[in-house]
């Protein structure tokens, strides 16, 4: 950080900064938003335009008016809406849902009793495919675990869609519960204020619970140098990115509720989680494309696999459980920010 | 062994059933806990030890804690309130 270009405003490495840091969108012009509660008038006009539709009933939506009968107040049939109809329907409802569950069960019962044997030979499920993973898994990944083996090499892909998946869930997560903090026009600065405040139940951080913090004091370290641990042995024994993750997000979610999130966003702020992500997604998809790439091409490609049973054994199987390890742990620390207040 | 098994086995209905039979939402949570615990150690005795500490983590664990804070949103947990408030 000597000295800064001259067009440095104007450099890709600053939009891409800024795109990953999410202070620039590029598709933020492209997109219809409109935040709930920003357009009033457009609700109250909107109000009347359902009742009326509600109190003449068409002709083209029997079914509709039916399925909603016993709760709209102006309902076509009085019989429906007399309080009889409302017990009939209550009936109705518990008898067709004990039904439906008990024909799931029965469904699921009788699919049971069809599936093969557990432990038998002759079961579909031993075919070639699992015979070579067992026979030649440890001479062809490096990896003595071979679930291990299986998922992060063999079956890689699979596991980087599972960690997209997860990365999405978050999105999804973060879309419902996420807080606006700009003040969009035709929106009272005291209200959204109010929103915040009801939303946020930080006033309290931190509780300064003493059992839970010594606890917590006691816990915490061990907690992640296990995680650490189940990430890094992830080919040498059981466990590995996606379990190893879990933990050190759970051991992170134990520290943030026992010191507060004062303590926590001194090292994981949204920054943090979107870098780590984006870097750890991107650094697997390359990793994984390069070795299918050379896989395919009957190439060399040039990753040792070392000794197996070593901990810089099995070629890419170590830091691809590190970067699953990664976004699994902030997507589990960023599900617990945004449930509880709505940002990270 | 088997014994065990079956003894699991059968907490595990029992955990199961009794889940949706909670009035209190915050004791069915707990039971929903325990189902996972109990899951865990059944994965054990499977001889899947990589399930067995994702269960612990994910299902004892993380997704316990989204239905406390989610129960504690919508405002299911009050007496917990209460009683921080006469405290004060």
């Amino acid at each position: 950080m000597s000295r800064q270009r001259d067009d440095y405003e104007k450099s890709w490495w600053k939009r891409f900064k800024g795109w990953v840091d999410g202070e620039w969108d590029p598709l933020a012009s492209g997109m219809e938003i409109r935040v709930p509660g920003s357009k009033p008038e457009e609700r109250v006009t909107a109000a009347p335009k359902y009742l009326t539709e509600a109190g003449t009933p068409e002709e083209g939506s029997p079914a509709k008016g039916a399925a909603v009968g016993s709760e709209s107040p102006k309902d076509p049939h009085p019989s429906l809406y007399d309080g009889r109809g409302i017990r009939y329907f209550r009936r109705f409802y518990q008898i067709m849902s004990v039904l439906l569950c008990l024909s799931i069960i029965f469904v699921l019962l009788w699919t049971v009793s069809y599936l093969p044997v557990f432990g038998n030979a002759g079961n579909p499920d031993n075919n070639e495919v699992s015979a070579r993973y067992i026979e030649r898994g440890l001479q062809e990944t490096g990896a003595v675990n071979i679930v291990t083996g299986m998922i992060l090499d063999y079956r890689a892909f699979d596991t980087f869609g599972e960690s997209c998946v997860l990365f999405i869930a978050s999105c999804c997560v973060l879309v419902l519960l996420r807080i606006d903090v700009e003040v969009k026009d035709g929106q009272s600065e005291s209200g959204l204020k109010k929103r915040l405040a009801e939303a946020n139940d930080r006033i309290y951080e931190p509780k300064n619970d003493i059992i839970l913090q010594k606890c917590a004091g006691v816990l915490v370290p061990l907690i992640l140098v296990f995680g650490i641990y189940i990430v890094l042995n992830g080919h040498l024994s059981p466990g590995g990115g996606f379990s190893g993750g879990a933990v050190l997000g759970s051991g992170l979610i134990l520290y943030l509720n026992a010191f507060g999130f004062g303590k926590t966003e001194r090292f994981f702020t949204e920054k943090v989680y979107r870098r780590v992500t984006l870097s750890a997604l991107t650094f697997y998809c390359l990793a994984k494309s390069y070795s299918f790439f050379t896989g395919a091409n009957h190439l060399e490609s040039g990753i040792p696999l070392g000794t197996p049973g070593a901990i810089l054994s099995s070629g890419l199987i170590l830091p691809l459980n590190i970067c699953v390890g990664l976004v699994v742990a902030c997507t589990m620390y960023a599900f617990y920010t945004l449930f509880r207040k709505g940002g990270m | 062994m088997r014994f065990f098994e079956i003894i699991l086995l059968f907490c595990l209905v029992v955990c199961a059933v009794s889940v949706g039979f909670m009035k209190d939402l915050l004791t069915s949570i707990v039971i929903f806990m325990s189902y996972s615990l109990i899951m865990c150690v059944i994965w054990v005795l499977l001889q899947s030890p990589d399930l067995a500490i994702t269960e612990a983590a994910v299902g004892a664990g993380v997704t316990s804690i989204l239905f406390f804070v989610t129960l504690k949103k919508i405002r299911a947990i009050r007496k917990e309130d209460g009683h921080e408030q006469t405290e004060r």
